[in-house]
């Protein structure tokens, strides 16, 4: 009877830790699996369009026109002006609720920033597009209010929420005799902030930026929405205040004729290619400066 | 004028009727009193709210024939076609050479029947000055050669050309017959700094406030928010606005004929509603849903 029920539970405990295991290999087996997928569907397009096309500057593909150059561009100027906006104001934000705002505030406060974080993106793509693109027009003058900038302003309130929740858990995390310990020696609570609990979280805080760099990389809907998909090469500053067309949106907007098989299509998922190669790279970045971190804290340990 | 819910409810009806079709559609069975005739129809995306609308209308009109609608574009349509797979073809530009080998080298005769027209009206703000432009003159905007609005007769203002995607049948019949003024041999492109927007609800909403801007929508897209300007096809004149009455005499001169294909002379229940979709009863659903009818 005993033994009985040790072997089922025995056997119950191996069926949990397999599943476990698969589920764990599973993710890694999937990123794999797309990226084989991504390649085998794009790899072609290098054999099919010369390098010099690809690297030109005109986006143009029912006409032969396979430059990606200004595709590539416009996506990483959106995401870098989404990022100076919302990696400063979203770690703000989460200081404000961790560290200073009173109880009441702070518990008001997080829920909202979780549901502006679900917010579908479609629908504050459409908010940019009635209200904010009309007013960055007549307020800063543009030729059009779709422009670059409206797509980096959406952005980066699309990625603050998400930059605030995650940031915000993480310095949540921070043992509180850290902040007793720095009061006891007189530091005043900006010095706690500044030179305690933010370099203590700094781990998750950087992760809470990658993510929300990483979901303004593959942001679609409302860039699409708001950026006016123009393929122009931006060159200069000015390029900020002018239309642009990003990656995605082209991907999106394509998709949906292209003939399966054809150049088009497979230079579509060559931009696939490059996308999942750069989100990648900011994760590979990010990983490197939170081991790194983590090395020094062990050494200062022992 | 559709609004854009109605259009939805349409397509959801018909959806729903389609769904219907599909679960009674395999089983012909002989004690049927009426046997259930099933019309097959797909193509171009243009037209799918149309063909919906008309499948809706005659299906109530005459239970015992089903109609299954779907899009996909009108190539893929015509490849259907010749396939032998659909009844009818939707086409929102005539078939092309290549394909009418391709369906006559597989036994397939295509017949083309004209059962609307689509008038694509050249749109700009409602306080832009100008009212009038010739055929060149949108190429030569569209294309880049054309950039200050005082070019043509406006006010001192940077001309924003608005697009529909690449992907839209109207951006590559506004590419072939405005921008190349219908010239094949012509390489002409749009500037690269046209805006391609997703929608038609995209160029309206943009012209609803930039006075600078300049775009073309199907006429059914067209709300009063924006300034409809006058075509000519030369300098010369006449400069005329879209309508059932001018595309019909074809003075008007952006416009194109919807299509339907029948593999082979249509005949017994398709032949009744290529003539159903021609008589004063089809062409009505036309008007309804903004486009032109045919003859009328």
């Amino acid at each position: 009877m005993r033994t009985r029920r040790w072997s089922r539970s025995a056997y119950l405990e191996f069926a949990i830790t397999q599943t476990i295991r698969v589920a764990g290999y599973s993710a890694v087996v999937f990123v794999f699996a797309i990226f084989a997928f991504l390649l085998a569907e794009g790899a072609p397009a290098l054999r099919e369009v010369p390098l010099r096309d690809l690297l030109g500057s005109r986006w143009y593909p029912i006409e032969g026109f396979y430059g990606l150059i200004p595709i590539l561009l416009g996506t990483l100027l959106v995401t870098l002006g989404a990022a100076l906006i919302a990696v400063p104001l979203g770690i703000a934000t989460a200081v404000f609720i961790a560290e200073v705002a009173p109880r009441g505030l702070r518990e008001t406060l997080k829920p909202l920033v979780e549901i502006l974080a679900g917010l579908p993106s479609v629908l504050l793509g459409f908010l940019g597009i009635t209200l904010l693109a009309p007013q960055l027009y007549a307020f800063l003058g543009l030729s059009t209010g779709l422009t670059a900038f409206t797509g980096a302003l959406l952005l980066g309130w699309i990625a603050i929420p998400t930059i605030v929740s995650v940031a915000e858990d993480s310095l949540d995390a921070v043992p509180r005799t850290y902040r007793e310990a720095a009061l006891a020696l007189g530091a005043t609570r900006w010095q706690i902030i500044w030179r305690v609990t933010l370099p203590a979280a700094r781990s998750g805080v950087l992760v809470a930026v990658m993510l929300g760099i990483g979901r303004g990389l593959g942001e679609t809907m409302a860039v699409m929405m708001v950026t006016g998909n123009a393929a122009v090469l931006p060159t200069t500053l000015g390029s900020l205040f002018r239309p642009v067309r990003t990656m995605t949106a082209t991907i999106a907007a394509e998709m949906g004729e292209v003939a399966n098989g054809s150049v088009h299509y497979h230079t579509l998922f060559l931009i696939g290619i490059v996308l999942f190669l750069i989100s990648w790279l900011v994760n590979l970045a990010a990983a490197s400066v939170v081991f790194r971190i983590r090395t020094r804290a062990e050494r200062v340990l022992s | 004028m559709p609004t854009h819910s109605a259009k939805r409810q349409t397509s959801l009806l018909a959806l729903g009727l389609l769904l219907g079709f599909c679960a009674c559609a395999p089983s012909p069975s002989p004690t049927n009193p009426v046997p259930a005739v099933t019309i097959v129809n797909k193509g171009s995306d243009t037209m799918v709210n149309l063909a919906l609308a008309w499948a809706e209308a005659y299906h109530a009109a005459r239970p015992s024939v089903n109609l299954s609608v779907t899009g996909g574009g009108s190539g893929t349509g015509i490849a259907a076609l010749v396939n032998r797979t659909v009844d009818l073809a939707n086409a929102s530009r005539a078939i092309k050479p290549e394909e009418r080998a391709e369906a006559e080298s597989r036994g397939v005769d295509s017949i083309e029947h004209v059962v609307a027209r689509d008038a694509i009206a050249v749109i700009v703000h409602r306080d832009n000055p100008v009212q009038q432009l010739t055929l060149q003159q949108i190429s030569d905007i569209y294309s880049g050669k054309i950039n200050r609005w005082s070019e043509v007769g406006g006010l001192d203002k940077p001309i924003v050309r608005l697009s529909r995607e690449t992907n839209s049948g109207t951006h590559v019949y506004f590419l072939e017959q405005v921008l190349r003024l219908g010239n094949p041999d012509d390489r002409t492109l749009f500037a690269a700094d046209t805006l391609l927007l997703p929608s038609s609800e995209g160029i309206t909403t943009e012209l609803g406030y930039n006075e600078n801007a300049i775009g073309y929508d199907g006429l059914g897209y067209v709300t009063d928010a924006v300034r409809v300007l006058a075509i000519a096809r030369s300098s010369q004149g006449p400069y005329t606005r879209p309508s059932a009455e001018t595309v019909n005499n074809d003075t008007y001169p952006i416009s194109r004929d919807l299509y339907m294909y029948s593999a082979g002379q249509a005949e017994g229940e398709i032949l009744a509603y290529l003539q159903w979709i021609l008589s004063p009863e089809g062409q009505a659903i036309v008007a309804d849903l903004g486009f032109v009818p045919v003859g009328g």
